[in-house]
Parts: structure tokens; sequence; C-alpha cells
């Protein structure tokens, strides 16, 4: 039995005539850090919404495993009691209610009832929203609302952690706490990055896998892919760094 | 945990406070007119617990309202005692919205479609019932009788004696603790996390699913209890009126609860109940003439509300009430301010006012800077 965390097998998914993931096989393992970079329209966002559920496979898509149980046809509620968490694209929060009571939800889920007001605390000292933990998330700027989103993500101490774009709208030294928040997480769970900020994935350290027209270009550490002629041209086309 | 801010609590004062006035009612009024108000009361708080907290709006919760209605009088007809008649008008509203809501919820339609398919559900009953004039349109003992309705079935009784009938003044406690029983049951589940992750799914079903919840089945759940509560509603109102027609179906029925929540506050309880409440005798009242149409001037009201107030009397009421409570903190911590330097520059004890004028009553703290005087008096206000 290997120890892959997900593992996907000729995942593909299309829309229409448009092939947005192509045959994708990946494979993440226990406490493994990876980032999915790409440029825009590469097929990592629908890649990543292919493990959540968000779009529903069916055995013509290709396998997909989580822990070993296979993941396709599930919905996205059966994958997070897995003990999976997500963090999407654009900050999914419940704008009307306060961060305490966006990261109670989550904490009621995964630990019951009695110990919620507790890991929701924890939440709040661990991620540094003690300043705004009491006002309504919909009145929070975009960054804050990121740290709360990845707030309720951790108050749901997953093992695996989905984090898409976590680092969109955030200044330099909130992206050096997310930098330092993400490690910390990988302490006790793997995790998977999608990005295409380059800074903040070689900030991140962690094993790179390019996407390109919804397949895997390369795989590897930063400097080996950052390296890589393939990777330049299709990431960052003519410009140069 | 503490009440969530964002769902609010019960005031117990108040809720005392309207017990008591349900209460004595009786002994100084009529309690024919109450009494269907307190059952439209009831009917809007079904529609505004589910549309208020879990952001689900039914264009036709009028069906809910009117199976209590149709099965009170036919089960009653066919059994003879009430007691038995009064749970299936709860039960059979509950089963038909919870196959409906769970079609709609796990088949993923939008919210615009579930309104479309509520409102069908509402007319083709309302079509139905009022096609079924002939004889064979019996259910045991009880002819449905097409577009004049079932007339003349026996009312609520007490529980084991059909010879003593609930009329009256009975029949309005029973509405008033419909009524009161019912916003308990609401405010106890919109206290327990079923009440939150309904609230959660209201302000983002597709986070709520990312955080393991089954959207489906909350929804589901809420609708079936807001339909049961319709029902009862629906139970009573036959009860009063002693005849159950179609137009418990009708368009009119389904609009008019909509009303009645949008202008009292949808995402309040007792906004729907008071709405209902004032709007019922509005119309009552338009009843006695016919100089102006009923629903000409019940949409004007809608209009007016939805443009002065969008969010509903209630809410409204709420929001200046808070705004003024605000204010009056602000102004203490003004005062506090003030009564800060002027004991710096007096040398005095905090408790120690420096009095401008003789008297003491218009004695008044200037603070540094500000440039203006206040009395002291509301500068030291809480």
């Amino acid at each position: 039995m290997s120890d892959a965390v997900v593992e996907t097998i000729d995942l593909t998914m299309r829309f229409g005539g448009v092939t947005a993931v192509d045959h994708v096989n990946f494979t993440l393992r226990e406490r493994e850090l990876r980032c999915l970079i790409g440029p825009n329209g590469a097929g990592k966002s629908t890649f990543f919404k292919c493990l959540t559920g968000q779009y529903r496979l069916t055995s013509a898509n290709g396998r997909v495993f989580i822990r070993g149980a296979d993941v396709v046809g599930m919905r996205p509620h059966e994958v997070v009691r897995m003990g999976v968490g997500i963090k999407t694209q654009v900050p999914s929060v419940m704008n009307g209610l306060t961060v305490t009571e966006n990261l109670w939800l989550a904490a009621r889920r995964a630990h019951g009832w009695a110990r919620s007001t507790a890991e929701v605390q924890r939440v709040i000292d661990e991620v540094g929203l003690a300043d705004i933990a009491r006002r309504q998330v919909g009145e929070l700027a975009h960054g804050q609302r990121q740290m709360v989103e990845i707030g309720i993500v951790l108050a749901q101490d997953p093992w695996l952690v989905l984090l898409d774009e976590p680092a969109a709208g955030i200044t330099g030294a909130e992206v050096e706490r997310l930098v330092v928040l993400i490690r910390q997480i990988n302490q006790s769970a793997s995790v998977v990055v999608v990005d295409h900020d380059m800074e903040f994935v070689r900030m991140l350290g962690s094993t790179i896998t390019v996407f390109h027209q919804g397949a895997v270009l390369t795989e590897g550490l930063a400097p080996q892919v950052l390296a890589d002629a393939r990777v330049r041209e299709v990431y960052i086309g003519n410009r140069t760094q | 945990m503490k009440a969530w801010p964002s769902i609010g609590q019960i005031r117990w004062g108040w809720f005392l406070a309207a017990a008591a006035v349900l209460l004595l009612w009786p002994v100084f009024a009529d309690t024919h007119t109450p009494t269907v108000l307190l059952i439209w009361a009831l009917f809007a708080l079904s529609l505004g617990l589910m549309w208020g907290y879990a952001g689900l709006l039914s264009f036709g919760h009028s069906a809910y309202f009117g199976l209590g209605a149709y099965t009170y009088a036919i089960a009653v007809i066919n059994i003879g005692e009430s007691t038995v008649p009064l749970l299936l008008a709860v039960l059979v509203p509950a089963v038909v919205a919870a196959v409906i809501g769970a079609m709609m919820f796990y088949g993923r339609i939008s919210d615009v479609y579930m309104g479309v398919i509520t409102l069908v559900v509402t007319l083709i009953l309302f079509k139905f019932m009022s096609a079924t004039a002939g004889d064979q349109y019996a259910i045991g003992d009880a002819r449905l009788g097409g577009f004049n309705g079932i007339p003349g079935f026996p009312i609520l009784n007490v529980p084991g004696m059909p010879e003593i009938s609930l009329f009256g003044v009975p029949m309005y406690y029973i509405a008033a603790v419909s009524l009161l029983g019912c916003y308990l049951i609401s405010r106890w589940i919109l206290a327990r996390s079923f009440g939150r992750v309904l609230v959660g799914i209201r302000e983002n079903e597709a986070r709520c699913e990312l955080l393991g919840y089954s959207v489906p089945a909350y929804k589901t759940a809420i609708f079936t209890i807001s339909a049961a509560m319709a029902g009862l509603a629906g139970c009573l109102f036959a009860n009063w009126t002693e005849i159950v027609t179609p137009g418990v179906f009708s368009l009119r029925s389904a609009a008019e609860v909509i009303v009645w929540t949008i202008v009292g506050g949808v995402g309040t309880l007792i906004g729907p109940v008071l709405g209902a409440m004032a709007l019922g005798m509005v119309k009552l009242l338009l009843g006695e003439q016919t100089v102006i149409d009923n629903s000409l001037l019940l949409g004007l009201i809608l209009v007016v509300v939805v443009l002065a107030i969008p969010r509903g009397v209630v809410p409204a009421l709420q929001g200046w009430w808070r705004g003024r409570a605000r204010i009056r903190v602000q102004r203490a911590g003004h005062g506090r301010v003030r009564q800060r330097a002027t004991t710096v520059r007096s040398g005095e004890s905090a408790t120690g006012w420096r009095r401008d004028a003789p008297g003491g009553s218009g004695a008044s703290a200037e603070a540094p800077g500000t440039g203006g005087r206040l009395p002291a008096q509301r500068a030291v206000r809480p």
C-alpha cells in the first residue's frame, strides 16, 4: 500500500470541445507540500475542483483516490468529511456572519458542539484573527477574508488541505505570514497550493507541478522547475524576469 | 456558547409581556378577529422561519396551509373526533413538503426554479380542488365539493370528548398557544447547531457544502418543518371559518403571506408575525367596504415599504433603536473624556464635577478642543 494521500489516474475533464484537464496523473504523499502552478487557463483550478468534488466526476473522467478511497462521484461534503479542508479561489465565506460564527460552523462539524468553542479560539490565536473576531466578514478587506477562509479550513482540523490561490490579493507582510502559516499547517497535514504567483511559490519552497493546457508539463523542486526553459516559455512568455 | 449576534435570541421580557396580553385579551375584548390574526401570524411565521433564516422563498407556501385545512376537514368528517385530524393536518403537509423538498433540493435546482415549482404546486392544488364538484370526488364520507369546498365539518373538540367543541374563547387560546409555541420552537431551532447551519446556508451554500454539511438535507428539513407549521395554521383557519374552499390554495393566498413577511421584515421572527397581524387587520377592515380594492391597497403598501424600508418594518425599527443606543454610548464616552479633562484641569477627584453655574442642574463641562459645551447631565449619562 502506497503512502499516497491523493492519487489521480488519467484524470480528464472536458467542457464541450475544450479539454481543461487532460489525462493528469498526480500523486501527493503524506505530509507533502505541493504547489500547482501554471498560467491562466492551464487547468489548475479545474483540476482542483475535480479533486474536491466541485465538478462531479464519472468513471469516464478517470480515477481519483484520496487515502486510497475512490472519490469519483462524491459530493464536496462527502470529500470534506473524509478530513479534507478546502479553500476556494475566490474567498468563500459567510459574509453576513461574524468571523467567530464562520469559524464555529467549521469547527462544529469537525469537533462537535462541546469542543467547537475551544477550537474556534485556537484558530483565532493561530491565524491572528483576534482583532476582527467579532466583526462581520462582509465588512473585512480582501486579505482579511482570505485569512478567515484559511482559518475556516484550519478549524476543520484536516489531514489534507487544498488551497486555491491563497495569496491572491494580499500584501507583502501578509504573504510572509501566510507562508509561515502554510508551513505550520504542513506539519500535520498534506497541503496542495494552487497559485500563479511565482514569488509566493518560491517562498514556500516545495515541490512544484507545472500545468499547461490541462496537462502536467513538468514536476520538481523550485530551482529546477524555474530554470526549465519550457516553463519560462509557457509561464512568462516573452517577458524576462 | 452564547447566542449568535447574527441570529439573535429570545427576549423573555417581551415574550412574557406578549403572552400576558394574549392571555388577558378575552377579558377586555372580542376574540373572533384576533383569533384569525393569530392564525395568519402563525402562517407568516412559518414562512419567515424558512425564508428569513434559511434563505428559501416558497412562492406557494399556501399549498401547505391549504393542505392542513383540507386534511383536517376530510379527516374529521371521517373520524368524528378532532385529535387525530389535527395531528394529520400537521403531518400530511409535512410529508408532502418533505417529498417535494427532497426532489427540489437533492435535484440541486436553483432558487428561481424553486420559486416556480412551489408556486405551481399550489396552483395545481387550486385547480384540482376547484374541479372536484362531482359526487365521485369524495374521500370516505367527505365530499370535496369543488369550488364550494367542504362546509359544516366538526370543529376542534376537547381530546377524547367530541361532544365538547372548542369555539370562541377556547379557539382563541388554541391559536395563541400555537403561535407562541411555534415561536418558541423556531427560536429553539435557531439556537441549535441546526439553525446555525441554516443561517450559514443562507449566507453561502457552497461554503457550507465545503464544510461537510449536506445542504440538501438541511434545506429539506427546514422546508418540512415550515410546512408543518403552515399546516397547523391551515387547520386552525379551517376551524375558524368552519368551511374549507380551494381559495386557500389561490394565488392571492400565496401572495398575501409573502407580502406580510416582507412588510414585517424578512430575517426576523417577530416581523412576519406583526406584519401578518397588521396587514390582516387592514384586509379585514377593507373587506367591509367596496370603494377600494383590497389587493390594490395591499400591493400599494408593499411597494411603499419596499421602496422606503426595503428590509421591512421590524428590522428598520431595530436598526433605529440600535443606532440610538450607539449614540448614547458614544455620548457617554465623550462625557467620560470631558470628565477626565475637567478633573485634570481642576485637580478635583473623578467624581467631583466642577460646576460652572450655581444650582447644579445647569452644570456643564467643557472638553478641551471641542469648542463647545454640553450639559454635564447628558455627559455623564451611561
